[in-house]
């Protein structure tokens, strides 16, 4: 690897800093690169990749002091047509793909063929089918970007990067919307781009991902530059305690007592609905945390969306506490019925950003807690927001604050306390630690031990296996929409990744109702 | 790259209070400004009898411009309240032909407004069609069904019962400005005080998480058509008891449009979730302190349209400018 002094960085990142209205989050940071390379730029939630990726795209001006070189020169002034211009190209979390125009069309956006004054189509498709074949996509160029998967989309947004001869590829996240197989797929594509001399930066929260890819790591942590590893030098343990700053030994705790086989709070039987389900039947029990696990798309979500009522289903009947649930129509209904459940995408399903945090609480309880005529009881509103925000430890000033400013964390224990106040019998999570840093991700682990012992039920749904593993009491694996095994409890299986991975992909048992 | 200012906790305390009043007063200072412009500009117009024309003047603006406020607040738009309010002053005209119960027209009027409202509120609600679709359709069918209520004359009675509501006053104050005011007053109670209004809101901001939170969404989009349809109603009274007469073809004509600024100088989203009834009042108070006053200095009717549109698109640019810095 390329860690001899004498070779010139590809891209050095030096003494950069970033305010944003009087909050400094970037504090004198400074990064190499080299070509050729992978590089991993690691760090928890808020500790300023997404920012210091922004400066390095254009989209964010750094405050003054602070350098940018490309080939030892520096850059005089930066913004994003320079980024393009020097070879700098970012595939963001959200595609920026314009999905009703075709993939040539894509690759080309905003540098088109022309003949005179009309497009050049054809000659815009004959011009990609050279780098398309290179990073083997079967799809062609005259594809409307609207009907490829999100995998696909990715290799379009990979291509027009190549395409524009980019030398430096930040990837943030790249495999976060994918399946395994096509995770494989992309690694072995970044990786024949390095042997083709690009050098790479990496975000990524996944260690395994650091482990395969990475030549070397960078780790930020509340801004700042905390240093840098070799491959050789890699241990889960070093680099955790890099982000972190801290021992996280015994993170995952199961505190509460063994749930009573006796006590079901909510049986599910024959949930279908005709497309991505089909007949999910199992029980719930008094206290228990029942992990759901699967590869994405096996259909968990949907299953969690049915029992809750949110989408339409084909069949099935529910039983909560002891009694049918005749009527579920929709969520209210469900909620009705004791169950809630957390959505795994808080800011698009769960939160409402432009309202307080106190209001976003209150949202679900208000309705019982009112007044005749529908009037609010405010008093009483306050006083919950203000015990949920102490007894969460949500780290907001005051209830009056918009959610919208809160870190991830903090907006997932917002939501958590909404489904809280309706005093559920069953606590629906999916994915409740997505997109949340450490130290709120063991809270919420707190948060779930604590209502198992006050009897909630709670089904956990986590692409994450050790959060799995580390806090369910049993475990059942989904795959192509059905419920296919059962490890822990009273399934003979011991609850281990290798497991639910061969169930999960796979290997054969006769599900349980347990 | 921009020199960063150096910024200690205090500074940054005091630009958020600033930020924090800048927001709440919201348009005022424009309103403000007008009304000291005006009164440079010509002696007549601050003056009490001046004034009190105004805010008669604004009053079935602000009446329609709040049930808009409840609908734009739910990302929606009703285009269609110019033409209930035609239909449903001429419903209220003919009711207050009827010999004994002539005071029923005030009554007929604003159900009949509801009716239309709900009709809007359903469409939009169960069939889940565009507010914009539906309510677009709704302004020429309506306006069509006054013109066939009134068959396509005006309705005219010299002795309207609820007269007094156009002409005469409350200890001083005119009826038409007390009735603004307890809708101003109601709208306010039922956004900040109210379940209603919490989810009305909730709508608004987010209606893929309202619906998992359990808010019926249907049961919101019903009532805010049906609130602006009925305001729309109330809001027909208040001009028929002026003009003691009412047509399908011209009552009512554009008012949507004066109704939608006012929301939207208010400083209400047009995508939903922000806004507050406060901001909407001073934004019909801008648009009538405008009309007036240019009115006052003889400027010419071509003029006045161009210089009020000139104004909403100036002042909510100007609004954008000044928010921009509040979110990073």
């Amino acid at each position: 690897m390329h860690l001899e002094t004498d070779v010139i960085p590809l891209l050095e990142m030096r003494g950069i800093s970033k305010t944003f209205s009087g909050l400094r989050v970037l504090k004198n940071v400074g990064l190499k690169v080299f070509p050729g390379e992978i590089h991993a730029l690691m760090g928890e939630n808020g500790a300023g990749k997404s920012t210091l990726m922004k400066i390095l795209s254009g989209a964010y001006q750094a405050d003054d002091g602070g350098e940018i070189r490309i080939n030892d020169q520096p850059i005089a002034s930066y913004h994003p047509g320079t980024a393009k211009d020097l070879g700098i190209a970012v595939i963001y979390q959200e595609l920026s793909l314009c999905p009703n125009l075709t993939v040539a069309e894509n690759i080309y956006l905003g540098r088109e063929l022309r003949r005179g004054w009309t497009v050049d189509r054809k000659g815009m498709e004959a011009g990609c089918i050279e780098v398309l074949a290179r990073l083997g996509a079967e799809f062609k160029p005259a594809t409307v970007v609207g009907t490829l998967s999100i995998a696909e989309r990715q290799l379009v947004e990979i291509a027009r990067a190549l395409h524009a001869h980019a030398k430096i590829l930040v990837m943030d996240e790249p495999t976060t919307p994918l399946s395994s197989r096509e995770t494989d797929r992309l690694f072995s594509l970044i990786k024949q781009l390095r042997s083709q001399g690009l050098a790479i930066i990496y975000i990524s929260h996944r260690m395994a991902e650091i482990y395969e890819l990475s030549d070397r790591v960078s780790v930020l942590r509340d801004g700042e530059y905390v240093g840098e590893l070799a491959r050789d030098g890699l241990s889960a343990e070093v680099l955790v305690k890099m982000m972190v700053g801290r021992d996280l030994s015994g993170f995952y705790k199961k505190e509460h007592a063994a749930y009573d086989p006796g006590a079901v709070v909510m049986r599910v039987r024959d949930m279908a609905d005709g497309k991505r389900v089909r007949g999910c039947s199992f029980d719930l029990h008094v206290g228990e945390v029942l992990g759901i696990a699967g590869l994405v798309g096996a259909g968990r979500t949907e299953l969690a969306r049915l029992i809750f009522a949110a989408d339409p289903r084909t069949g099935g009947t529910l039983e909560v506490a002891g009694k049918p649930v005749t009527l579920l129509r929709n969520p209210a209904d469900a909620i009705a019925a004791g169950i809630v459940y957390l959505t795994e995408d808080r800011k698009a399903q769960g939160l409402f950003l432009d309202m307080s945090v106190a209001d976003n609480i209150n949202v679900c309880a208000c309705v019982p807690d009112a007044r005749a005529g529908g009037i609010l009881d405010r008093k009483h509103a306050a006083q919950r927001a203000t015990d949920a925000i102490r007894s969460l430890s949500i780290r907001v000033a005051s209830g009056k604050v918009n959610v919208g400013a809160l870190s991830g964390g903090n907006q997932q224990k917002v939501l958590l306390a909404r489904l809280l106040e309706v005093k559920p019998h069953v606590l629906i999570l999916d994915e409740p630690t997505r997109g949340v840093d450490i130290g709120s991700k063991s809270e919420i682990y707190r948060i779930i031990n604590q209502l198992a012992k006050a009897g909630v039920g709670i089904v956990v749904i986590s692409s994450e296996l050790p959060e799995i593993i580390g806090t369910c009491d049993r475990v059942l694996v989904m795959r192509e929409g059905r419920l296919v095994a059962q490890v822990g409890g009273a399934s003979g299986h011991e609850i281990s990744q290798e497991a639910i991975i061969d169930f999960a992909t796979g290997g054969e048992q006769v599900a349980a109702h347990g | 790259m921009s020199m960063a200012t150096p910024a200690t906790p205090e500074t940054v305390a005091r630009r958020e209070r600033i930020r924090e009043l800048m927001r709440s007063v919201g348009m005022l200072p424009v309103l403000i400004l007008l009304l000291v412009g005006f009164a440079l500009a010509s002696e007549n117009f601050l003056t009490v009898q001046n004034l009190s024309i105004i805010t008669q003047q604004a009053s079935v603006n602000v009446v329609l411009a709040a049930g808009m406020t409840f609908v734009i607040l739910t990302a929606g738009i009703d285009l269609s309240v110019g033409a209930i309010l035609a239909a449903s002053a001429v419903v209220a005209l003919q009711a207050s032909m009827s010999p004994q119960f002539g005071m029923l027209g005030i009554f007929a009027g604003i159900a009949f407004g509801l009716l239309l409202g709900l009709v809007n509120g359903g469409l939009i609600a169960f069939l889940r069609l565009p507010p914009f679709i539906v309510t677009l359709g709704a302004l020429t069918a309506m306006r069509g069904l006054a013109r066939l209520l009134a068959d396509d004359k005006t309705v005219f009675n010299p002795d309207l019962p609820f007269a007094f509501i156009g002409n005469d006053s409350i200890l001083g104050v005119p009826w038409l400005v007390v009735i603004a005011i307890a809708v101003v007053m109601l709208s306010w109670f039922i956004l900040r005080r109210t379940v209603m209004g919490v989810q009305i809101y909730s709508v608004g901001g987010n209606p893929e998480a309202a619906r998992l939170s359990g808010i019926k969404v249907w049961k919101v989009l019903l009532f805010v058509y049906a609130m602006s349809g009925a305001l729309a109603g109330l809001g027909a009274v208040m001009s028929a008891s002026r003009l003691f007469a009412a047509n399908g073809l011209q009552l009512g004509q554009s008012y949507e449009l004066d109704a939608i600024a006012a929301v939207i100088l208010g400083g209400t989203s047009f995508v939903g979730g922000v806004g507050t009834i406060g901001g909407t009042l001073i934004g019909a108070l801008i648009i009538a302190v405008l009309t007036n006053g240019l009115v006052l200095l003889g400027v010419s009717d071509i003029w006045q349209y161009i210089i009020k549109g000139i104004v909403i698109i100036g002042a909510v640019a100007l609004d954008r400018y000044r928010q921009s810095g509040t979110r990073t």
